[in-house]
């Protein structure tokens, strides 16, 4: 069943670099990753490429197949017709590493910016009581397994790198989202999602929705929501009005 | 002195999974510095992939439940060869560790009063296991990654600098430990996987928590990261490693496709309902129900079947015996000829419950197979098949500090060793790794607060770890260069072949015969390219830490002529009580300085306090322990 699969993988490093063609056999069943290991043991051992555990459960081995960002542990040679030439380049959004790794601290950074978990002062440990109902809101963006091709893809970030420091990315957009809907979570930031970690500038294209791989609705039920919350506390009337009144 | 990059903290935990997350948040909440080294980027260890749940006897599925039967289940499941004292202190405590969890934001699924749910899992009387559908492990390991965040924002608010009292160095892997002239532990040298440049850490404490060793055979549920490391540096730097023989082999893992076998199917599945059966469709485990769980287990279909609604008047299902005995039979009925088109046994839920409720309950699996195999899992059912999953043995540890007899050095989790004796129960991983990461760290802490002065490493030992890294740029004989990559996979094929889940003498004694060989030829291993991310050199330093460990597998799987949980002897079928009391001890003698000789000595097992052994009846007992050991029960004085 195994065939010659035609390989172009980006070699090099911040100076630069360029696509190397390689022929590797490839098997039923097999991933891309699979094929990129067998480039490694074979023919190019110091092929740079990060991953971990090959069911896509970590997130580690993203990268652009085909100008597409996929998991490479996720993306099947059955995908491709046996005479296509795969393509295969390291996420563009963050800078270049080595080959097909790629700096990622970016995500890393924003993380840390996020207001973390805030619970009711007076509830001990053993105490909570949530709804099943109520925990499948956040359970849905907590299923993120970090692969950060939702960050990579969004062209606010991806387009204009200028807007890095001002917007932290669907994920952690989308982590704000997970909290303020965290049954128990009492802190508000809804101010913070639109001044501090640039939620204004999404346009809900819904590109992060496409790539993610856990096939979270990260722009329908954690973005949408999140614009609508810091809306009806911004640009709700009566609100701004109480507000212009009531001011602290 | 060759360059390096130096670093001084009070703790450096060397992996961050669950086990060295824990023992991060615990040793900075003592107010200590800390460094966490991990081989991945942060929050992609392999915690991640534990599926089915955390076992605590919660008692919210069933309020029967309570530490103590937690602690019985878990000596069965290891077939009462575990450090008596882990197993209690892990029982009585995997509740707080949970529900702590929830403070730091955790949100595990639900009972219909809103505690937290609980779902039945092998050799666990009652339904124990918190979880998250089906990644719970992921849950854990963000939820704690998210606490050290939150932990680094309070640094922020304090003194200007996230990293102030905890920092990351990820993708960083430590090569060896140093220890001063007294033989403390005085740190930890390691580079950086970006730029291949060295890195010091000057410390007093290391809580080791690296996980297993599963990269060292062939069909395996571990990612690449699992090559023994925290089992190497333990030894080298002079600690003994306890139980190497016993390895657990997961009774279902996919095998098919050939790229994703190995690759794990929760326990869960069957937790739920889900059902083993043979090509002829025949419920087989009700044939495997071995002597020493006789009445513990449903004798009919029909019985096992009414168990999942009600538990106080019906038995277990055998389908949730304990790992080992699930994996065994498999095996035994592939060898049989009763086996599936590629080689397993059929896994089948879809008969069992509605689509959406499969779905619901276990989304990863159904997303795994769909994605990989082209299964659906609500519509047929899976093939499965044993895959290297867990080691059970490890660093030896004193039970209440996790210090080892190293001073300065700890270790929790996998890496640790006797907490599950000869097999580990599904769902006491997630909790071991809590109870014992949180002691490390305090053990850590107590160490580092109660010395008088720092020890330091000699320059001369970090010269000497230095050239050991480089040394496969510049082998010693280039023209039989050896290439890393073939290495692991005689490697692996060996182990897989000889050291496996069934095991004869003559087989190690071949085993041993061509690990000798591999260590002579990982001398020649020799790289190309530069130190810039290059995963080759990677894979050629951690392939003698995967050398050692095997050498301590197949040495300790030599020397004990019994079958015990994750070790089953074809020449030495049969549970002996002796071998019970009796550990196998693995230390390092000499020799080389980066694959040092190891030895192996039976050592006897401190006996269980009174009022613990006094929990079970005498007659189960009776199928373990001598008579001797017997002779003060209650049981057998009445």
């Amino acid at each position: 069943m195994g065939y010659q699969a035609a390989f172009r993988v980006w070699r090099g490093d911040a100076d630069g670099g360029d696509l190397h063609d390689y022929t590797v056999e490839a098997n039923e069943g097999e991933v891309v990753l699979d094929v990129v290991h067998r480039l490694q043991a074979t023919q190019t051992p110091d092929l740079a490429v990060r991953w971990n555990c090959k069911a896509g459960k970590c997130g580690s081995c993203s990268a652009e197949i085909n100008g597409k960002p996929r998991l490479m542990c996720m993306t099947r040679m059955s995908t491709f017709d046996p005479d296509e030439t795969i393509t295969v380049t390291p996420v563009r959004t963050f800078p270049i590493i080595r080959d097909l790794v790629t700096d990622v601290s970016f995500n890393y950074e924003k993380a840390r910016e996020i207001p973390s978990f805030t619970p009711p002062p007076d509830l001990a440990p053993g105490e909570y009581r949530m709804q099943q109902v109520d925990v499948e809101r956040s359970q849905e963006f907590r299923k993120c397994i970090e692969c950060f091709l939702c960050q990579n893809v969004c062209h606010v970030v991806r387009d204009h790198e200028d807007n890095k420091s001002a917007f932290a990315g669907p994920r952690y957009l989308m982590r704000i989202a997970e909290l303020e809907m965290h049954p128990l979570d009492v802190a508000d930031r809804r101010d913070a999602a639109q001044d501090q970690h640039g939620l204004g500038l999404c346009n809900i294209t819904k590109c992060c929705t496409e790539v993610c791989p856990e096939n979270i609705h990260i722009t329908d039920n954690a973005l949408i929501p999140m614009k609508e919350r810091v809306a009806g506390r911004r640009y709700d009337p009566i609100v701004w009005l109480g507000n212009k009144l009531f001011r602290r | 002195m060759p360059e390096v990059e130096r670093h001084e903290y009070d703790v450096v935990v060397i992996g961050a999974g669950g086990a060295g997350l824990r023992a991060v948040i615990e040793a900075r909440q003592r107010g200590l510095r800390v460094a966490v080294v991990c081989k991945s980027l942060f929050g992609k260890a392999h915690t991640v992939m534990a599926e089915g749940g955390c076992a605590a006897a919660m008692g919210n599925a069933n309020p029967h439940d309570s530490w103590q039967v937690h602690f019985q289940d878990t000596m069965r499941g290891g077939k009462f060869l575990n450090n008596w004292r882990m197993a209690e202190l892990h029982a009585r405590e995997a509740p707080d560790r949970v529900w702590e969890l929830e403070t730091y934001g955790a949100l595990f699924d639900r009972t219909p009063d809103g505690r937290i749910s609980q779902r039945n899992f092998g050799g666990h009387t009652y339904p124990r296991l918190a979880h998250v559908g089906d990644r719970t492990g992921l849950e854990l390991i963000r939820t704690m990654q998210q606490k050290i965040v939150s932990l680094q924002q309070e640094d922020y608010a304090a003194h200007g600098d996230y990293e102030a009292r905890v920092k990351v160095f990820a993708e960083c892997t430590i090569t060896e430990l140093l220890v001063d002239e007294s033989g403390r532990i005085a740190g930890a040298f390691g580079y950086w996987r970006e730029s291949g440049r060295f890195v010091l850490f000057d410390a007093p404490a290391v809580v080791i928590a690296t996980g297993g060793i599963g990269k060292s055979y062939k069909v395996t549920s571990n990612s690449w990261e699992y090559t023994g490391d925290g089992h190497a540096l333990a030894l080298r730097a002079g600690a003994a490693l306890i139980n190497m023989e016993f390895i657990q082999f997961h009774p279902t893992g996919m095998i098919w496709p050939p790229s994703v076998k190995g690759i794990l199917v929760t326990e869960g599945v069957r937790g739920d309902g889900g059902v083993l059966k043979n090509s002829e469709g025949e419920r087989f485990m009700f044939s495997y129900i071995p002597p020493v769980f006789k009445g513990q287990y449903a004798e009919t279909e029909e019985e096992a079947d009414r168990w999942y609604e009600d538990q106080e008047n019906n038995r277990r299902t055998p389908d949730l015996l304990p790992r080992d005995e699930v994996a065994r039979a498999i095996n035994s009925e592939v060898k049989a000829g009763r086996d599936s088109p590629h080689g397993g046994v059929y896994l089948d839920i879809a008969s069992r419950m509605p689509a959406a409720e499969i779905v619901r309950r276990l989304p990863s699996m159904h997303h795994q197979f769909l994605e990989l195999a082209d299964v659906d899992i609500t519509k047929e059912p899976m093939e499965v098949g044993p895959t290297c999953h867990y080691v059970m043995g490890g660093i030896e540890v004193d039970p209440d500090t996790a210090a080892a007899s190293v001073p300065g050095l700890f270790a929790a989790g996998e890496c640790s060793g006797g907490m599950h004796g000869s097999n580990r129960l599904g769902g006491n991983s997630l909790s071991d790794l809590l109870v014992f990461g949180r002691r490390a760290g305090i053990g850590a802490a107590d160490y580092v607060e109660g010395l008088t002065e720092r020890p330091r490493a000699t320059d001369a030992a970090i010269d000497a770890a230095a050239r050991t890294a480089l040394s496969p740029f510049d082998p010693a004989a280039p023209d039989s260069a050896e290439n890393p990559y073939t290495l692991h996979a005689e490697l692996q094929q060996s182990m897989h072949d000889l050291v496996g889940i069934i095991r004869r003498a003559d087989e190690i004694e071949r085993a041993l015969a061509e690990l000798a060989t591999l260590r002579e030829r990982i001398r020649n291993v020799a790289v190309e390219g530069n130190r810039q991310f290059n995963p080759g050199w990677h894979l050629a330093l951690d392939l003698r830490n995967m050398l050692l460990v095997c050498e301590c597998v197949a040495r300790a799987a030599l020397l004990r002529t019994e079958s015990r949980g994750g070790h089953t002897r074809d020449d030495h079928p049969s549970m002996d009580a002796e071998w019970r009391r009796t550990l196998l001890v693995c230390r390092t003698d000499g020799g080389d300085r980066s694959i040092p000789d190891v030895t192996v000595t039976p050592e006897r097992q401190q006996p269980m306090r009174p009022d613990l052994l006094a929990l079970f009846d005498i007659d189960e007992l009776g199928k373990y322990y001598t008579d001797e050991e017997l002779a003060d029960h209650p049981g057998r004085r009445s």
